[in-house]
């Protein structure tokens, strides 16, 4: 089950983010990057997962607008996305 | 089309105010799979637990594995599996039918297993109007065993069988066994969908929730054949063989409801596709 | 568990069995009692597929099926009506299928398949003549098709062997009873004789009892989801699955091994035969008899598991063995494999579709005898230099090539 942050944490408030990745999921076939409307998916090339592959990053929060198309896409159910809280929501 | 899922975990984020938009139902099993990357099985298993999680289906379903590179699908899908031999699928699925009424029943199948081997097998379950919802999945080639020419295979395509290309002479005319399949009055819904992109995807998901609803109805044979990519055994990456989906795949099996006997102002069947070798 | 010597054949009852059969004994064929055994076994699903000489059961089967609101259903093929029994049967359900010869060879995969996946079911086979086409006589010529293994791998089935159609109604019962208690596909093989015979019989059944399966496939409400399969690419995985399997094959051959004995205490000679051919050699022991010949009949109901420590231990006391097939000579390998050459092995069969007669038996009884008696006389007794098992029609399958052999085929 991804763990969200928020969940692991739920006593104290922690930065929100619009995308948990279970990053050990993820084969980095970057379809996703492809159809995020707001290109702020990419791959994390800096490091390799228990796959052996790049997994996919989230580089802007504040562009992600919870669409889900990258979690629409994905063949490998990587992605858990939330909506921002509703007094923050842009 | 909005993905949601019911999560019964959302309550406890109730403090933390920020919404839930898509978690991945609990019926996919939480594990990677031994898909190749960028391949359409995921997509499709996912579209399946979402399905059959909003129609509360997995506490009875019995579901039929194929033998291809979905023959692992019962690590992924938490439900109920037997393994049937290469092309017996839809034999198998009879008879868990008629032993257990009370049951809902899937298939889930390759091309060389469902228009090869099986082709038998899948023509007489439909002919019966066996009550069982039957995934294909078209990607028009023989996957786990390494890439070979499918029944389903592009005219002009390579793959480890037909290296200099599929040549109609040797090696016939790609099937469209769906289309073969509507023919027969006991097939209450057939359809054609694709995983080429998120639009094709949330369509393909409104056809799969329809050939379960037609099962659940009590209506008779249901199939959804899903166009599905093959990056490795194409020699593509994963975004040009969803390019090649849309492109020429697409052209060669026309996409949408073929017929749909169930509904109450029975759509046409579908104009009876002008079967273009050439395509 | 069942007592391991099962005398119950259809041809000799104590009085009171014949008393009480007399009052419920009614004239059915093969095929039909073994229909009606299976239905009233509690059998819920048949699938099947036209072939003769199997074809009335099936019919009896569409008739009688729904008439207790049970399934049928007649596949497009013998390849179809097996997998739906491996789906049927998967869910816990008591599933049967019946076919002939060409017909259960389309089965060997899903048969082998089951047989790794721990599905139970029942394959009755009313065997007919072959190879190939062949022909719609009866035969034996399936023995090693049964017991040596229908399907790939490392698997066997238990394949029971009535010789009379009382026998194969109560055997119905057994088969469904074993598969269950082993989790396996048992196989019960008639031949075109027993299925198309008519014989009076009594109308007197069981049906074993039902048991909750924890592997039974029937929807995950509210427990862990379940697999019925036989797939397992580590090595090791698998290697245990086999090993598994090979202690359930010593645990069947421990406790299931069925055979019956007739006029063995005295007998100086046997004749090892079953289903058809048995009953044939009762009439050729009764005639030698006669003639003051001390010959007995060693049945295996059990054709797998063989009952080769039984054979074993009454070969000691022989001075020969006949083996009488409707084949060219199959279960006469095992009978040599049992007796380990502590006595002379001879044939006799018939193949086409030809039932062996009594005096054909008689005749190689005769033979047997003689050869035992010229082997007595002259000082060595080489077995390699025996007659080779094959009689007039079936000529021997030497492997020895050269003229030399020739001249004695």
């Amino acid at each position: 089950m991804a763990i969200s942050p928020i969940a692991m944490a739920t006593r104290q408030p922690l930065p929100w983010t619009p995308l948990v990745v279970a990053v050990d999921h993820c084969k980095g076939c970057e379809l996703c990057v492809a159809a995020c409307p707001k290109a702020v998916l990419a791959l994390d090339r800096s490091r390799v997962n228990l796959l052996g592959y790049h997994s996919v990053v989230l580089t802007d929060a504040t562009a992600c607008t919870s669409c889900a198309l990258c979690a629409r896409v994905c063949p490998d159910a990587v992605f858990t996305v939330w909506a921002a809280p509703r007094e923050e929501r842009r | 089309m909005t993905l949601h899922a019911r999560s019964s975990s959302v309550e406890t984020q109730r403090a933390a105010a920020a919404r839930l938009v898509y978690r991945k139902p609990d019926v996919l099993i939480d594990r990677a799979t031994h898909y190749c990357p960028g391949c359409g099985h995921g997509v499709i298993h996912r579209l399946l637990a979402e399905v059959m999680t909003d129609l509360d289906l997995p506490a009875h379903t019995i579901a039929v594995a194929p033998v291809g590179c979905a023959v692992f699908i019962y690590d992924y899908l938490d439900v109920d599996f037997v393994e049937a031999p290469h092309g017996r699928a839809p034999a198998v699925a009879t008879g868990i039918r008629r032993v257990r009424p009370e049951a809902f029943v899937l298939t889930y199948q390759g091309d060389g297993d469902l228009a090869a081997i099986g082709t038998a097998e899948i023509v007489h379950a439909a002919a019966r109007g066996e009550r069982i919802t039957a995934i294909f999945v078209n990607n028009g080639i023989y996957g786990m065993t390494g890439g070979q020419m499918a029944p389903t295979t592009l005219l002009g395509q390579r793959t480890t069988s037909s290296p200099s290309g599929r040549d109609a002479e040797l090696m016939g005319y790609p099937i469209r066994i769906t289309e073969m399949l509507a023919q027969l009055p006991g097939v209450t819904y057939a359809a054609r969908g694709s995983v080429a992109d998120a639009g094709s995807i949330g369509r393909l998901k409104v056809m799969i929730r329809r050939a379960c609803q037609v099962q659940i109805e009590g209506g008779g044979f249901a199939i959804v054949e899903v166009l599905s990519n093959c990056p490795v055994g194409w020699g593509m990456t994963p975004q040009e063989s969803l390019e090649h989906l849309k492109g020429s795949v697409a052209e060669a099996y026309p996409l949408g409801v073929i017929v749909d006997r169930s509904a109450p102002s029975t759509a046409r069947p579908a104009a009876a596709a002008a079967t273009n070798p050439e395509a | 568990m069942a007592p391991r010597q099962e005398i119950e054949i259809g041809l000799r009852r104590t009085e009171a069995e014949l008393e009480a059969g007399r009052r419920a004994r009614v004239l059915m064929k093969g095929n039909e009692a073994i229909a009606e055994a299976a239905i009233q076994a509690g059998c819920d699903a048949y699938f099947g597929y036209p072939i003769t000489p199997q074809a009335e059961l099936l019919e009896w089967m569409a008739r009688r099926m729904p008439e207790v609101g049970r399934v049928f259903v007649q596949a497009e093929s013998e390849l179809g009506a097996i997998n739906m029994a491996l789906g049927a049967a998967a869910t816990g359900a008591r599933v049967m299928v019946s076919s002939s010869s060409p017909g259960i060879s389309l089965m060997a995969e899903a048969m082998s398949y089951m047989a790794g996946s721990g599905t139970p079911m029942v394959l009755v086979n009313v065997m007919r003549a072959g190879p190939g086409l062949g022909g719609i006589g009866p035969s034996q010529s399936d023995y090693f098709q049964a017991t040596k293994g229908h399907g790939h791998g490392d698997y066997r089935v238990p394949v029971l062997a009535p010789a009379s159609i009382g026998e194969a109604m109560k055997l119905m019962a057994t088969a469904f009873e074993l598969a269950e208690r082993y989790r396996t596909p048992v196989m019960l093989v008639a031949d075109g004789i027993l299925g198309q015979a008519m014989e009076p019989v009594e109308l007197r059944f069981r049906t074993p009892e039902r048991q909750a399966f924890d592997w039974a496939l029937t929807g995950a409400a509210g427990r862990p989801a379940r697999i019925v399969k036989s797939l397992d690419l580590d090595p090791e995985v698998l290697e245990r699955r086999n090993l598994a399997l090979q202690q359930k094959y010593r645990e069947i051959a421990r406790h299931e091994t069925r055979w019956e004995g007739w006029q063995l205490a005295d007998a100086e000679f046997a004749i090892v035969a079953y289903g058809t051919a048995a009953r044939v050699a009762r009439s050729a022991i009764a005639r030698a008899r006669e003639k003051g010949m001390k010959v007995g009949l060693f049945r295996p109901i059990t054709l797998w598991p063989f009952p080769e420590r039984e054979l074993a231990r009454m070969s000691r006391q022989l001075h020969g063995i006949l083996t009488v097939e409707l084949s060219s000579g199959q279960m006469i390998e095992d009978v040599r494999l049992a007796v380990e050459g502590r006595c002379p092995v001879a044939f006799h069969g018939r193949m086409g579709g030809l039932v062996p007669t009594p005096d054909e038996v008689l005749g190689a009884l005769k033979a047997l005898r003689g050869r035992v008696e010229r082997t007595r006389t002259t000082t060595s007794h080489d077995p390699a230099t025996e007659h080779h098992p094959g009689d007039a029609s079936a000529n021997g399958t030497g492997v020895r090539t050269g003229a030399r052999r020739r001249g004695r085929g």
